[in-house]
């Protein structure tokens, strides 16, 4: 039998409980305990964060909501706004990986609509291990089978996003969910329990035994444990969801409602008590008006379940007539369970019975907050110094390539969006694929594009360099589909930051990311921290996964990554200077990943992106497609494939042909433009003192990469290089 | 002419189809609940795309008990213009307004992609503005598309030429490799014995409109005010 006292086995401190003890002036009770417990949480108070996140940059021109709230809201023009965020489902989906994966997609949704936002578009960003493991291939599987089933059947496109693998994260896969809303101005609704009087409102799904502590759960390492951990991973009902999502629009629309917020993790209690918080006020409810799905559910049970598809409303009196007649009419119950009171006090009621009752600032402003110690790990200078350069030149560089295009880290991820409806609500211009996903926003000239990205490995190898990159190259994606960066979100995938090191990792990419926002100008409107992602011990990559939002004032002048017609001449736009260190090439055919991460120059980024998305406004280049993982050669083959034609490239190489083609580097661009107009481009690339190069130009059947001597070290058919980056991830399953 | 979108709990091509007819065609359209009973005023009635009921039972098994159904029925029988996309298609066929079943996809997953369709009947008020062996493209989304009939009805579907649409290559073979689903004999549309139903599993929808890469499916829209325009004539001309 364990003798832990009750407090130690929800997750809290000695340090903690004292603290509470100090801030009721009595012992809580069991209840309170676990109000604490949850809302004290890691996942719900961010208290080992809170200082480093305080580093990102959260303001600017257009941003309507910054982080504190659901989703953070950016300003597009014409009384419109975006509203999103990323969200981390990690843990439950190690456990259970189609309801994981299902349940995390609800989350981040709900976290959208109750902004008052018509979702229009959900992105991803998945890790795994190693597809050669039988048990990874479950869990991917799984993963993406879920978030199929629940987004398809909602009804918002699953538009795009990332897909990556590594050993890492064998035991722990990372399901980062991102979800996009559009709401007019007048619409949006905050998370507020103000007036008091007004009534509380529970509507949805009932509620069941369902993920008791998740977020307890979430804020702690996997272990063999995990296992019994299988009853707090919820199950997801997406029709429920759907049906959600119209009433409550419904209802917003209508302006019937002073307040919402969805329940997500700490079901009830954070819900309740953070809408409370916000608007400075008390609440008092009553468990025993909770319509339940099993019989003797204790208030501890209903208050801490986590059952999905139910949102909180808070409105006046007067509107819970028709509120309730609306959300019958979607088939939903809606049932007022308590009121707003002005005393600043969390008090829940069973009946008439008091079952706990304590002020609402300790639950959600209380929590302690730690300066965790970072300490730069041993690993870092080592890995740092490593001299990579000195790994023999394959022979066969074209099978290089080749290799390069089949490993599922490059290979097409078609075999994952095909089984995501992308295309539903008829909006996506640009589909999964390309360098970001495109949106028009109908009855508007207007259109959207959206991107996820990070690289763990430049983030494990230089945390801050990382964080950087992370943020860049999603914004360079961006500039690539010609639309300007305007907000981001990020979901922060670290281990247990209890370690020094861990801690570093973390406090060193956020420092990065936050560098990168703040010359590129992108605000942070919101996001997510997931510690403790390690099992037995081992923690994964440091993988801080960024999630951009960018705007095209003008969507017929749009790009895409694909080669168009034969004659178009080929330019790479941005100072090229590959390093092998931390590459895909050096990890894939050499076994090693270490050395220096490609540098990055804020500065000339900023240039690249703006010079690139002024070619695109003004129609002068017919495809933009950015070097990442896989370095220029596997660009070009991208290009090539996704236009199906080939080309022709005349190279001078310097240094080693290998770090030439496959060699990573930041703040490059390969475009194509028409011959008429290449003087054009030089001239604008020039204006905005961005360095460019010729590389040859479209045609034929195959990439063709010479060296000005005439020699070739890539002439590959389009067709096999198609075929073997087609098909790799599908032949794993 | 007046076009009515039916929304069942679960519906979510419904905006998509609505869409389409107000701002592309630019035509009267109306959303139904599915609680209606009937349908009187509308001249051709679009069972959408979607998940009706969750569809956790067994695709179109719920909504078409939906109290709307009779009326839809009725309407069909009277003439009506039907056309089931997708996840309204299934409920066609659960409502024995057409002939067969769906069964999951043979891949076992749900399938999200374009592809290619033989228009095998241009002689129908959904197809009149295609070319006969058309090969035209439309996006599929589903799990379930995977059609079945018994030998009997297929023959007479065949007999009847009630196949409307086939999933064929880019160069018009309806080959097996051309087969998303593993539909019998490359099945995508089927129609009533009068024309006057049509279920397809691809969206017309998703492909009317340019900006969408391609607009193959707005012909098929075309196809509906054409013969409801030729029947209006017909009309005048019989009344004197």
């Amino acid at each position: 039998m364990d003798s832990k006292p009750a407090w130690a086995e929800m997750g809290l401190t000695a340090e903690e409980y004292a603290r509470i003890c100090d801030l009721l002036g009595r012992e809580p009770n069991y209840l309170e305990t676990g109000l604490f417990a949850v809302l004290w949480s890691e996942h719900c108070a961010y208290k080992n964060s809170k200082p480093v996140l305080k580093l990102f940059p959260t303001t600017g021109p257009r941003v309507i909501q910054g982080p504190g709230e659901n989703a953070g809201i950016v300003d597009i023009g014409d009384g419109q706004a975006v509203v999103f965020k990323i969200e981390s489902h990690n843990h439950p989906s190690a456990i259970e990986p189609y309801q994981g994966a299902a349940t995390g997609v609800g989350g981040i949704v709900r976290d959208i609509f109750t902004m008052g936002a018509r979702p229009i578009a959900s992105l991803n960003s998945l890790r795994f291990g190693s597809l050669d493991d039988a048990k990874v291939r479950y869990l991917c599987g799984g993963v993406v089978a879920g978030i199929a089933g629940y987004g398809n059947c909602i009804g918002i496109p699953t538009v795009g996003g990332e897909v990556s693998f590594h050993p890492s994260y064998t035991e722990n896969p990372l399901v980062n969910a991102m979800c996009v809303g559009l709401v007019e101005h007048k619409d949006i609704r905050l998370g507020r329990a103000a007036g008091v009087g007004n009534l509380v409102m529970l509507v949805g799904a009932r509620t069941g035994r369902d993920g008791i502590h998740g977020c307890t759960f979430a804020s702690e390492e996997l272990s063999e444990e995990s296992e019994q951990r299988r009853p707090a991973v919820q199950v997801g009902d997406p029709f429920m969801e759907k049906l959600l999502i119209e009433a409550c629009l419904e209802v917003i629309r209508g302006n019937y409602i002073v307040g919402i917020q969805d329940l997500g993790a700490a079901g009830l209690t954070s819900s309740s008590a953070e809408m409370a918080g916000r608007a400075g006020t008390g609440l008092e409810l009553d468990v025993s008006l909770v319509p339940r799905r099993e019989k003797g559910m204790t208030p501890y049970e209903v208050m801490l379940s986590e059952s999905q598809e139910r949102m909180l409303l808070v409105l006046e009196p007067d509107k819970e007539e028709p509120v309730r007649k609306i959300f019958e009419k979607w088939g939903l119950e809606a049932v007022v369970i308590g009121r707003v009171t002005g005393d600043g006090i969390y008090r829940v009621r069973d009946g008439k019975t008091v079952v706990a009752e304590v002020p609402v600032k300790a639950l959600t402003d209380g929590a302690p907050v730690y300066h965790r110690l970072g300490r730069e790990p041993a690993y870092y200078r080592e890995k740092k110094n490593q001299p990579v350069d000195t790994v023999p030149v394959p022979e066969d560089l074209g099978q290089v390539l080749l290799q390069l295009l089949a490993d599922p880290n490059i290979a097409s991820k078609e075999w994952v969006y095909r089984q995501y409806d992308h295309m539903v609500m008829t909006n996506t211009v640009v589909r999964p694929g390309a360098d970001a996903a495109v949106l028009r926003v109908k009855g508007t000239g207007k259109g959207i594009a959206l991107t996820t990205d990070g690289n763990s490995r430049y983030c494990y190898l230089d945390p801050y360099r990382g964080g950087m990159a992370a943020v860049a190259e999603a914004a360079r994606n961006l500039s690539c589909v010609g639309a300007e960066p305007i907000g981001l979100t990020d979901c922060l995938n670290f281990g247990n930051p209890e370690k020094p090191g861990i801690f570093w990792q973390f406090e060193e990419a956020v420092k990065g990311m936050s560098e990168a926002c703040r010359v590129l100008e992108i605000p942070v409107v919101s996001g997510n921290v997931s510690f403790y992602n390690e099992t037995e011990g081992e923690a994964i990559y440091p993988t801080p996964v960024v999630g951009m939002v960018g705007l095209l004032p003008d969507i017929a002048r749009r790009c895409t990554p694909d080669f168009k017609d034969p004659g178009d001449k080929i330019l790479l736009l941005g100072g090229f200077s590959p390093e092998l260190g931390a590459s895909e090439y050096l990890a894939l055919v050499h076994k090693i990943e270490a050395g220096r991460v490609p540098g990055l120059d804020l500065d000339l980024e900023k240039r690249v992106q703006a010079c690139c998305r002024s070619l695109v406004r003004e129609g002068l280049i017919k495809s933009a497609h950015d070097c990442s993982e896989g370095g220029l050669a596997v660009a070009l083959a991208e290009c090539s494939i996704n236009g199906n034609v080939g080309a022709l490239l005349e190279v001078e190489i310097e240094g080693r042909p290998d770090a030439f083609l496959f060699g990573e580097v930041q703040s490059c661009i390969v475009i194509t433009c028409v011959p008429r107009d290449l003087a054009q481009v030089e001239a604008a690339a020039r204006e905005k003192s961005v360095p460019y190069r010729l590389l040859g130009e479209v045609g034929g059947e195959r990439l063709v990469i010479r060296e000005a001597s005439g020699r070739a070290l890539i002439d590959q058919p389009v067709g096999e290089m198609r075929r073997v980056w087609q098909e790799s991830i599908g032949n794993y399953f | 002419m007046k076009f009515g979108v039916v929304v069942f709990p679960g519906s979510n091509c419904d905006m998509d189809c609505y869409h389409v007819i107000d701002q592309v065609l630019g035509h009267p359209v109306e959303y139904i609940w599915h609680r209606e009973q009937g349908l009187a005023g509308y001249d051709c009635v679009i069972l959408p795309g979607g998940f009706s009921y969750g569809d956790y039972l067994r695709t179109g098994a719920i909504a078409r008990f939906a109290p709307l159904m009779d009326a839809v029925s009725a309407f069909a029988a009277r003439g009506g213009l039907v056309l089931g996309i997708c996840n309204g298609f299934q409920i066609l066929l659960e409502a024995g307004l057409l002939p067969g079943a769906m069964r999951r996809n043979d891949s076992l997953q749900f399938r999200c992609h374009d592809v290619y369709l033989r228009v095998e009947n241009a002689n129908t008020p959904f197809t009149n503005r295609y070319r006969p062996g058309q090969v035209i493209r439309m996006p599929i989304a589903h799990g379930e598309g995977n059609y079945y009939a018994d030998p009997e009805t297929l023959a007479e579907l065949n007999r009847e030429h009630r196949i409307i649409f086939r999933y064929c290559t880019g160069d018009g073979d309806v080959a097996p490799e051309a087969n998303p689903n593993g539909s019998l004999e490359n099945i995508a549309g089927i129609c009533n014995k009068d024309g006057n139903v049509l279920g397809l599993m691809p969206h017309p929808e998703r492909c009317s409109e340019e900006i969408l890469g391609y607009d193959d499916g707005k012909a098929l829209f075309m196809s509906v005010l054409h013969w409801w325009g030729l029947k209006r004539e017909r009309e005048v001309v019989a009344r004197g």
